[in-house]
């Protein structure tokens, strides 16, 4: 039950931002669409993990490790997610860089604006 | 209105091939037989009490470094973007920073109000004590390398914004992501000396499980992660500050 209202949440987010990618012309809100595209897929490798009524792998006092076999979630996709969200960063960071040379060099951040990319 | 019928188009073909994995999945009573053996034995192999951390650091060890690898190429991408100066037929540098920073009419930069001022001189040691915090116990408690990386960079972003430092030292940031890095690859290569291969960390003790000192070189990795990161965002947030 909670994977398929994650997956609906992951679904919803992604579709939401490939809307973005593709219908908006301002270079700002094309890039809030895909970190909201890449945060879908987050939610989505997350929920993948999950198991019924799962835990955290992080051993404390409400875990012991003998029962993490029993209870915790799967470790494997919190972990590409870990790798995944600073990927994502990184990749934003670089974005939004261009972003400011090409408002520099246009005075604007609308695609449309920017004839030498369309041939 | 081609371009938008296409749009809906694919946003429809997108949604219905999400559909079948929403109605057809189900909560999982068990786990795979990776995440299985994961389980079983990460704890009483590596002595990490977060088995997501020993999952990065050591089983995936080698995505990690490549994901360091991925942050460091993107911050050198960016340092290379703002350096980039285009001139036009008469040589002049053009697209550069002008005054009032586009829109004439708004002053470049904006002196920080009293309130940001005084809540930086409490916030900015906590900050810093805070993101040390979470990659230190990165082998304890949910955190690490990059999420305190991350903080320690908004603590510098924060010191910027109040003006509490006007300059980040560029060549001791260089120098101290240079280390870090050079660091957690000479870590890596211990342990193919001392212990079962490239980035295994039981070549120093275990420990008790769940002490500071614990998990063999694992928080000592995370550490250096943890200062690289840092000091590659900062880095990051200066060159965006000063060329854009």
């Amino acid at each position: 039950m909670i994977t398929q209202i994650m997956i609906v949440i992951a679904s919803v987010l992604m579709l939401l931002g490939v809307w973005g990618l593709l219908s908006r012309r301002h270079l700002i809100k094309i890039i809030l669409g895909f970190t909201l595209l890449d945060t879908g897929i987050h939610v989505l490798l997350v929920a993948i993990g999950y198991r019924r009524g799962g835990t955290a792998p992080i051993f404390d006092g409400d875990l012991s490790p003998a029962e993490a076999l029993a209870r915790a979630v799967d470790p494997v996709p919190s972990a590409l997610v870990l790798t995944a969200i600073v990927i994502g960063l990184a990749v934003t960071a670089l974005m939004l860089s261009y972003a400011v040379k090409m408002f520099q060099h246009k005075r604007s951040l609308m695609i449309d604006r920017n004839k030498e990319l369309k041939w | 209105m081609l371009k938008r019928l296409l749009t809906i188009a694919l946003m429809v073909a997108l949604a219905a091939s999400f559909f079948p994995l929403m109605s057809s999945i189900r909560d999982r009573a068990d786990v795979g037989p990776l995440a299985a053996e994961y389980l079983e034995d990460g704890a009483s192999d590596l002595g990490a009490a977060n088995l997501v951390t020993a999952v990065v650091v050591t089983y995936r060890g080698l995505d990690t470094l490549g994901e360091v690898t991925v942050l460091f190429a993107a911050a050198a991408g960016i340092a290379l973007v703002f350096q980039f100066i285009r001139r036009n037929r008469e040589g002049d540098a053009v697209g550069q920073p002008m005054e009032g920073c586009g829109w004439e009419e708004l002053p470049c930069r904006i002196e920080a109000s009293e309130i940001l001022k005084t809540a930086s001189g409490i916030l900015l040691p906590l900050f810093l004590m805070f993101g040390v915090y979470i990659f230190t116990h990165g082998h304890l408690t949910p955190g690490g390398g990059f999420q305190g990386g991350v903080v320690i960079a908004s603590a510098i972003l924060l010191a910027f914004l109040a003006g509490s430092i006007r300059e980040l030292r560029h060549s001791m940031v260089e120098i101290l992501e240079m280390l870090a890095g050079a660091g957690y690859v000479a870590i890596g290569l211990l342990g193919i000396w001392l212990a079962a291969g490239f980035l295994d960390p039981r070549f120093l003790p275990a420990g008790e499980f769940g002490a500071l000192f614990s998990a063999g070189a694992i928080p000592v990795i995370y550490s250096l992660v943890g200062i690289k990161v840092g000091s590659e965002l900062s880095g990051v947030i200066d060159v965006m500050r000063r060329k854009a």
